[in-house]
C-alpha cells in the first residue's frame, strides 16, 4: 500500500494533486473528461468582490514550450461564485481551494468576509497576477506589502490561507518569509513569470495587453528552483506548480519540497492531465519502493 | 456532449498554396457535430502546447467523418498540413453552439475568406430558399461544392478575378440581396459592415467570431469577445457562449 495523502495546514488532501488557479474554472468544464472525485483539490479561478471583465483580446499566446496570458482575472464575482460554484463542487469528494483577487486591501477582505461560514476549505490569496494594473502582483513583489495585505486578510479568514506568490522578483525568499511573517499558513508558488510576444509580421504585440504571464514547461525548472529556495527558508507547506504535465513532473517539486503540486497549462494542451500527474506519482512510488509520499519530500539538500 | 477523440487522417490535400482539404475518421465527434460548430486539433508535440480552433466545413455522420478546410497560418496549421493519410490526429470536440439553422423561406449565407468553410455544413442543412454570398481576394476556394447544395452562389473578389469586384457587403447592396435570415463567418470588419447591412435591412443576422484560444471548452477564459450590455459590455467566451453571436448583441466599436 503506498500513502499519497497529505495535510496542508490542517486540511488533509486524498493526494497532493490539484488545479492551478484560472486554468480549470470552477471545474465545470474539466468534470466532462475529469473524475473531480479523483482530485486532491479545486482550486478554483481568482474571485473577486465584484464582477470583473478582464482585459482586452487577445489575451493568449503560444510561446515555445509555453504560452502567454492576460485574461485579467474576468470573473463572475464572489456572491456567483458562492450561489453556483460552491454547490457544483460539494457533489464531489474533493477539497474546494478558493482563489482571492483584488485591487485593493478592501477588495480582498470584502471577498474573505463573504467566503466566512460558507462551505470552502482554504482560501488561496492572489498577489501575484501579473495581468491587473492594480493589485495583484503590485502587492505581492513589496515584502512590505506582502506582509501588510496578509497580516490583514488574515484578520478576517476563518479558513487556511494560502499565499500564492510571484516569480517575478530578484529574491522570493524574502517575499516568502513576508507572507509567513505576515501570517500565511501555506505558500503556493510559482504565479506566472511576465513576458512578451511580437508578431514580427505584423510589427505589434500579440496580447492585446502587451505583456502577459508566461506558464508551460518551459518555466518548470525555475519553478522547482524557487519551490527548493522558498523550502529552505520558511517552515510553512508549500505548494509547488510551474508547468507540470506528468508525474515525473510533479516528482521533481516534492523532492524540491512542496507538500502539494497543482497542474495549469497542462490541463489545455491535455484535459486528462491532472489524472495522469495522479497515476504518474503512484506509479513512480510503487516503482521506486516509496510508501509514503512524504519519504520523497525536499529530499534535495 | 465533448469528447477527445483520436482520429484517422483519411484525406489532407492542398486546395491552392495555403488551404487544405482534410476529412478525418472521427466516429464520436462526428455524431455530436452540428453546423456552425468547430473542433480544437492538439498539435501532438510538446512545444507547440496548445491545440488549434478549426471550423467543421462538412458533417457525414452516417460514414462518422469530419470535413476540415483550414489555411495555414502559423506554426500549429503547418504541422496538421504535413500529416498523411493514415496519420493520427487528437481532437477535442465539437465545441461551441453553431448556427441553430431556423425554417424559413429565404436563407442567405456570407462568407469570408477562410470563413467561407463552415457555412458549407450550415447551407446543406437549411431548407428553402438559399442565396450564398463568398468573397476572396483572389480566386475561389469551395464554389462548387456551394453549388452543389442547389443554392444560388454569388462571388466577390478584391481583385476581380472572380464575379463581383469588391467585397461581399458591396455585392449584397448592388444586388440588393435580401432574406429572412443571414448566417455569417469571416474577418471581423467583414462581419461588422455585414451587422449594419442587416441592422438596415431588418434581417436577423448571425455571426461566427474568431479569437486567440487555449482550453477551447470556457475553463481558460482566453477567447473574450466584448458583447452589448446596457451602456456598457460583458466579455463572453468565443468558444463556449460563441462562436455563433447575433449580430446585435456584438460589441462592433471596441
Amino acid at each position: 500500500m503506498i500513502n499519497t495523502k497529505v495535510n496542508i495546514a490542517g486540511v488533509e488532501l486524498k493526494n497532493p494533486v490539484m488545479t492551478s488557479s484560472g486554468t480549470f474554472g470552477s471545474g465545470r468544464e474539466y468534470s466532462e473528461f475529469v473524475d473531480i472525485n479523483k482530485l486532491g483539490a479545486v482550486v478554483v479561478k481568482g474571485v473577486a468582490d465584484k464582477p470583473w471583465n478582464g482585459n482586452n483580446s487577445p489575451r493568449i499566446a503560444e510561446v515555445y514550450g509555453g504560452m502567454l496570458n492576460s485574461v485579467g482575472l474576468q470573473n463572475p464575482g464572489v456572491d456567483y461564485f458562492i450561489k453556483e460554484d460552491i454547490p457544483f463542487l460539494r457533489q464531489f469528494d474533493t477539497k474546494i481551494i478558493v482563489n482571492v483577487c483584488g485591487h485593493t486591501i478592501d477588495e480582498y477582505t470584502n471577498v474573505v468576509k463573504k467566503l466566512n461560514g460558507k462551505d470552502v476549505d482554504m482560501l488561496e490569496l492572489n498577489i501575484s497576477c501579473p495581468n491587473v494594473a492594480e493589485g495583484g502582483m503590485t502587492f505581492g513583489t513589496e515584502p512590505e506589502m506582502v506582509e501588510k495585505v496578509v497580516s490583514e486578510v488574515k484578520k478576517y479568514a476563518d479558513k487556511p490561507l494560502i499565499v500564492k506568490l510571484s516569480p517575478n522578483v530578484t529574491d522570493i525568499t524574502i517575499i516568502a518569509k513576508a507572507a509567513e511573517n505576515g501570517g500565511a499558513d501555506a505558500l503556493s508558488l510559482i504565479n506566472t513569470i511576465t513576458g512578451m510576444k511580437i508578431d514580427i509580421y505584423k510589427r505589434k504585440t500579440v496580447l492585446a495587453n502587451k505583456i502577459g504571464g508566461m506558464s508551460g514547461p518551459a518555466v518548470r525548472p525555475i519553478a522547482v528552483r524557487m519551490v527548493y529556495q522558498v523550502n529552505k527558508a520558511v517552515k510553512l507547506p508549500i505548494i509547488g506548480m510551474g508547468g507540470i504535465s506528468n508525474g515525473e513532473d510533479a516528482i521533481e517539486f516534492i523532492m524540491a519540497g512542496a507538500v502539494g503540486v497543482s497542474v495549469g497549462t497542462a490541463n489545455f494542451t491535455n484535459p486528462f492531465a491532472t489524472i495522469e500527474v495522479i497515476d504518474g506519482i503512484e506509479s513512480y512510488m510503487k516503482n521506486y519502493g516509496v510508501s509514503d509520499i512524504s519519504d520523497i519530500r525536499g529530499i534535495i539538500d | 456532449m465533448k469528447i477527445v477523440e483520436d482520429t484517422v487522417i483519411l484525406k489532407n490535400t492542398p486546395i491552392n498554396d495555403n488551404i487544405f482539404d482534410m476529412i478525418i475518421k472521427a466516429p464520436a465527434a462526428a455524431q455530436y457535430s452540428a453546423a456552425g460548430q468547430f473542433i480544437e486539433i492538439y498539435t501532438g508535440n510538446g512545444v507547440n502546447l496548445l491545440p488549434r480552433p478549426i471550423s467543421i466545413c462538412e458533417i457525414d455522420k452516417d460514414n462518422g467523418t469530419l470535413r476540415l478546410v483550414y489555411q495555414v497560418v502559423g506554426k500549429g496549421t503547418e504541422i496538421f498540413s504535413k500529416k498523411k493519410k493514415g496519420d493520427i490526429l487528437r481532437i477535442i470536440a465539437p465545441l461551441g453552439n453553431g448556427y441553430g439553422i431556423k425554417t424559413v423561406k429565404k436563407s442567405i449565407f456570407v462568407g469570408g475568406g477562410i470563413g467561407v468553410p463552415p457555412l458549407l455544413e450550415a447551407v446543406k442543412q437549411a431548407e428553402g430558399e438559399k442565396i450564398v454570398i463568398l468573397g476572396f481576394r483572389s480566386g475561389t476556394v469551395l464554389k462548387e461544392d456551394f453549388e452543389k447544395t442547389g443554392a444560388k452562389v454569388l462571388i466577390a473578389t478584391d481583385d476581380g478575378s472572380v464575379g463581383f469586384k469588391g467585397n461581399v457587403v458591396e455585392l449584397m447592396k448592388s444586388e440588393n440581396i435580401i432574406g429572412d435570415v443571414i448566417y455569417s463567418c469571416g474577418p471581423k470588419i467583414m462581419l461588422k459592415f455585414l451587422a449594419e447591412y442587416a441592422e438596415e435591412k431588418g434581417i436577423e443576422c448571425f455571426v461566427s467570431m474568431e479569437e486567440r484560444m487555449a482550453c477551447g471548452i470556457g475553463a481558460c477564459v482566453g477567447c473574450a469577445v466584448k458583447i452589448k450590455n446596457g451602456d456598457s459590455f460583458v466579455n463572453k467566451k468565443v468558444c463556449k457562449d460563441g462562436p455563433v453571436f447575433n449580430s446585435k448583441e456584438v460589441l462592433w466599436n471596441d
